[in-house]
Formats: structure tokens, C-alpha cells, sequence
């Protein structure tokens, strides 16, 4: 799954929705792979009012990417910086995550990645 | 301008809500001046649509991604007689004329459940000479196409009937995305299984639900991927769910979801899917509110759906069926973490996963954000299922697709601004949705019991 999916995923335990530890789900082992994408700068500015940009610097890091900057770009701003917009491509929507683990920071579940599905199945007594 | 849309025969409730859409994807001003739709069985015997356009570019933006529409043409004349037309022809279009004196150019006639012998045609064809075309005239890829046609009653042939009850005259502009559907045809596609929609429905769907390049849609039922390929098509990104991940992973080689987008060369416009249960969604969300701009908080364009009835797929969700039976709960507690553990599953209300879904997508659609989803109902008035709705949410259009004793619905609604939501409404949808329990599958799914006793009424 692609690096912006991550950005819309918290942890799945109901307890744990009103915590702001159980987003973003924090990588580990996380195997990368990139495909290639043609970029689409609508698609970009038309995310970014959607992303949670400080969930998204700690993801950028977490994976060994470069660090973004605090604030998120205007969409004018995005649309005229053309590094920035490759840069977000590539990461937004060129890696993907094919195996791992997706760790929720306030309970500690760990949802497994396999051949690039997350599993956010819960058991039983966690439902 | 005024302009005649032919649609194929297929789908009849679902055609304008398609070009109406169309017309808010495309951003064009559409105004359907007359279509007959017979409400009795909510059905139409003609295929035959005239629109108001601002222009021919509007028209051919307009039905360029119309899974529905053959093809649209200018509207030159119409009217009950050939002798209407000529007049609507020689009053409406002389200024016209001109335009095409040198062009190359061929008459055809289309016939609506009639039929014309050849005598026939050369004679309708040639009562336009008044017309006084000068160009050559070409069968194959002319300049341009005149177009007489002709709406006869049903059974005209067998019944001797003379003449149709309808005359259009037009010149061609566009012809529709027809050839979309068999591109994406089940029957080609690499991964299927039981309960794949098929494309011609998943792409008129997909446009219900206004996919477009730039956007983000989403599928909490996903299975092989029907909607998201439809979706993608259109040039959205798609995200998907199921709570059976093995549907999404296929045989891990190349019969998977993802080997279904690779086929069609859509992988960019493949999101992620995940394995989840809507009903402990893993995608975030925020409490609904009265004030929000509309978008920060929310993720989605649009949610396409066909959420299992419960018939030939059960419909599960993560839970134990029998809470006494402690057991299953505490071994699980044991064995979660191993790799391949499969946590269990109960039945789950119908009702309730509809008003799960419509509730999800109050939550994160943006403003205007569409939902589409596919419901089945019974035919017999006493067993219908009513429409779900939602104070955040606003009906759009209900299609609906009959088999004999059961119908399925397309639904779709618009994500209406926090401001313009009926809050007490909002209490009111909240208390009610309280009353859905049951434990059964027959008591949770009044779909599902009425399938397995054949839509019979009880005494």
C-alpha cells in the first residue's frame, strides 16, 4: 500500500480513538518498494488539505525520508514548487509498503503487512 | 441549443441520473427538456432524450465518459409526423445549412423497434433534399452525419403498424464511452469471484459517485476490486477494504486485486487495500460536527460500494456470535499474535451495516463528496426495504435494477455542509438507530429471510 495510506489509518481498538498516540500507526520492519507512478500535481494539491502533515512528518522520518518541513505548503505554494511536488510524489504515491508491522503507540497492537495488505483484523477481546 | 441523446437499451432508471452526473463532473449546464419515464414501472420505452446545451463542446464533454448514451446529436427538427420535422427542419436550422454545402456527408435512418424497407429509406432520405448539400456523399468517415430517427411502439412489425409515433432529425456530434464496459469486461478480467459487479454497472457507479483524476474514493467491501478498477478508469485514486483479506490477496501470484489493476495499466491508481471490518474501521475519522470547512478532518471524494445481503456472501463482522462462550474469546487472547490467526466473526444486521456505512460516510466524505451504494429489495410493496438516509447526507437519485421477485437499488447520496444539517434530525436518526438489534440471520436481515421464502407473505 502507498506511504499516503498510512496517513489515514489509525489504530483500529475502539479504547484507543480517543488517544492521539494511536496515530499515525508508527512502521516497523517496514520493506519498501517503489512504483513508478506518472505525477499528477491536481491529485497532490487536491490531498493535501486531507493530510494530517505532522502524522505525515513522522511517518517521512520514520521511514528514512527526508525531513519535511513544519508547516504544510499552501496549495499555491505546492503548486509552484516543483520540488516539493516531486518529492511529495515519490513519497505519497510511489512507495509502497510491502511487508511489516503497523504499531499503534498507545496500545502497543501491531497489525501485520503481507504482500502489501495491512491486517486490521482484531480479536475478540479487543473488539 | 437543444440536442438529442440516443441511449442504448439497457439500465432505463439509470440513465439521467448518469448525465446528470456527467453534467456536475463536467461542469456543464444541462437542462433535460423532455424524457419520458413511465412511473408506473419507472421504466421508458423510448431511448430518445432532448437536453439544452450551451454548447457542442459542452455535448461532447458531456456524454464523452457515458456508459449509457450511444451517441448525441444537434436537434435539427422533431415532431409526430415526417411533415413536422420538415417544418421544425426549414423553421430552426436554415442558418444552418450553409455550413455544410461542400463537406462530405451521408444520410442514415435509425429505427426504434421498426423497420423500413430500402424503397422506404432512399424515400425518407430524399424528402431532406430541400437541404441542398453539394458535397460528396461517403459511407465510410464522413464530415458529417445526418441522422433521421424514427421511435415506433413496441411489437409495430408483428402488429402491421405504419408509422412510428416519433420523428428526431439531427446531425452527429459524439458517441458515448460504450466500448469502456468491454474493456473492463469480467469475462477477460484475470481475478474474479462469485459477487464481482460487472464493469457496464461498476462504471455507471463510478460515475454516480462523480470519480474524476485528482480524486480519492474509497470501498469498505472491496473483494476483487470492481469498483476501485471502475473508479481508476476514471483517473481517481482508490482505496479498499474487506474483511476478508483473502479476496483482496487472490493466489499471491498473479490472480490478485492488484494484478487486476496491473492488467488494465491502472496502478497509479491504486491506493492501498487493507483488510478490515467496517464496523472497527481502522481509517480515522473525527467526531461529526456543525462548523468544519468541509474537507480538513475528512479523506474521501466519493464511497462505492456493494455490501453483502447476506445471501450468497454472509454478512459478518468481528465479534463472537455466542458471547457465553468464554473460550473462544480467551484462546484468542492466546493465539492473536500468531501469523495466521483468523479472528471470529458474527452475523451482523443488514440494517445496521446500512446505517454504519451512511454513518462512516457522513464522517469522511469532504462537502459534496458522493456515496453509492447498492441495496436489494423486494418487489412485493408489503417486504420493501425503505431508503436509508441520513441528516448529513442528501438522497441524489435511487436506481433501480429488477430481476423477477427482487430488485437491487443503486443509491447515491451528496455529503451536504455541516451548516445545513438538521441537528435534532441528527438525535433523532442516533435514537433510532439504537432499536437495531437481533441475533439470527433471518432477524437481522428482513432481506435475507424474504429471499429464502421466496418474497411469499406471511399470514
Amino acid at each position: 500500500m502507498k506511504v499516503l495510506t498510512l496517513n489515514f489509518l489509525s489504530c483500529a481498538v475502539k479504547t484507543c480513538k480517543s488517544s492521539s498516540d494511536s496515530f499515525p500507526l508508527h512502521p516497523k520492519e517496514a520493506e519498501l518498494a517503489k512504483d513508478d507512478v506518472e505525477i499528477n500535481p491536481q491529485l497532490l494539491v487536491n490531498v493535501l488539505p486531507r493530510i494530517d502533515w505532522a502524522a505525515l512528518r513522522t511517518t517521512s522520518t520514520e521511514l528514512g525520508f527526508p525531513t519535511l518541513p513544519d508547516q504544510p505548503p499552501t496549495a499555491e505554494e505546492l503548486e509552484a514548487d516543483e520540488k516539493m511536488l516531486q518529492e511529495l510524489h515519490t513519497l505519497l504515491m510511489e512507495m509502497q509498503i510491502v511487508e511489516g508491522k503497523l504499531v499503534c503507540g498507545h496500545c502497543g497492537h501491531e497489525y501485520a503487512i503481507r504482500e502489501g495488505i495491512a491486517n486490521f483484523l482484531l480479536p475478540s477481546h479487543l473488539v | 441549443m437543444d440536442y438529442l441523446i440516443r441511449f442504448s437499451q439497457s439500465h432505463e432508471t439509470f440513465r439521467l441520473p448518469e448525465i446528470q452526473a456527467l453534467a456536475v463532473i463536467e461542469g456543464v449546464d444541462l437542462k433535460v427538456v423532455s424524457y419520458s419515464l413511465d412511473p408506473a414501472t419507472n421504466t421508458s420505452e423510448s431511448p430518445f432524450c432532448i437536453v439544452t446545451l450551451p454548447s457542442e463542446d459542452a455535448a461532447k464533454r458531456l456524454i464523452r465518459r457515458s456508459i449509457l448514451v450511444q451517441t448525441i446529436h444537434g436537434l435539427w427538427g422533431s415532431g409526430p409526423t415526417l411533415e413536422d420535422v420538415h417544418a421544425s427542419v426549414q423553421f430552426r436550422t436554415p442558418q444552418f445549412w450553409s455550413r455544410y454545402l461542400t463537406c462530405s456527408f451521408k444520410f442514415t435512418l435509425d429505427s426504434y423497434q421498426g423497420s423500413r424497407t430500402s424503397e422506404e429509406k432512399v424515400r425518407l432520405i430524399n424528402s431532406f433534399s430541400y437541404l441542398a448539400f453539394a458535397g460528396p456523399i461517403v459511407m465510410k468517415n464522413p464530415d458529417e452525419e445526418f441522422i433521421l430517427f424514427e421511435d415506433w411502439p413496441w411489437g409495430s412489425t408483428v402488429q402491421g403498424i405504419k408509422e412510428p409515433k416519433h420523428y428526431y432529425f439531427g446531425r452527429y456530434i459524439a458517441t458515448g464511452a460504450r466500448d469502456m464496459p468491454k474493456k473492463l469486461d469480467l469475462k477477460k478480467r484475470r481475478y474474479i469471484s462469485t459477487t464481482s459487479m460487472d464493469s457496464e454497472l461498476a462504471l455507471v457507479t463510478a460515475n454516480l459517485a462523480l470519480a474524476a483524476p485528482g480524486k480519492l474514493m474509497y470501498d469498505p467491501f472491496v473483494g476483487t476490486g470492481s469498483f476501485p478498477i471502475a473508479c481508476a478508469q476514471f483517473g481517481a485514486l482508490t482505496f479498499g477494504s474487506d474483511i476478508d483479506g483473502r479476496s483482496i490477496r487472490g493466489d499471491s501470484k498473479k490472480n490478485t486485486l492488484r494484478g487486476n489493476f496491473e492488467q488494465y495499466g491502472l496502478l497509479g491508481g491504486l491506493g492501498g487495500m487493507f483488510t478490515a471490518d467496517l464496523t472497527n474501521t481502522p481509517i480515522r475519522r473525527k467526531p461529526l460536527g456543525t462548523n468544519s470547512d468541509g474537507v480538513r478532518g475528512r479523506i474521501f471524494d466519493g464511497i462505492v460500494c456493494d455490501p453483502p445481503y447476506g445471501v450468497r456472501e454472509g454478512l459478518r463482522v468481528l465479534g463472537v456470535r455466542d458471547p457465553e462462550k468464554t473460550w473462544v474469546t480467551s484462546k484468542g487472547k492466546e493465539m492473536y499474535k500468531l501469523p495466521d490467526f483468523i479472528p471470529p466473526r458474527k452475523p451482523y444486521s443488514f440494517l445496521a451495516m446500512l446505517d454504519d456505512i451512511l454513518q462512516f460516510s457522513a464522517q469522511t466524505l469532504v462537502d459534496e463528496g458522493r456515496l453509492s451504494f447498492w441495496m436489494p429489495t423486494a418487489n412485493d410493496e408489503d417486504q420493501e426495504i425503505p431508503v436509508p438516509s441520513h441528516p448529513y447526507l442528501e438522497t441524489v437519485s435511487v436506481c433501480t435494477q429488477v430481476f423477477n421477485k427482487w430488485s437491487r437499488r443503486l443509491i447515491t447520496y451528496r455529503r451536504i455542509p455541516d451548516a445545513q444539517v438538521d441537528q435534532e434530525a441528527m438525535k433523532r436518526w442516533e435514537a433510532e438507530r439504537e432499536k437495531l438489534v437481533g441475533k439470527t440471520a433471518d432477524e437481522l436481515n428482513p432481506f435475507r429471510k424474504a429471499y429464502f421464502n421466496k418474497f411469499e407473505v406471511e399470514n
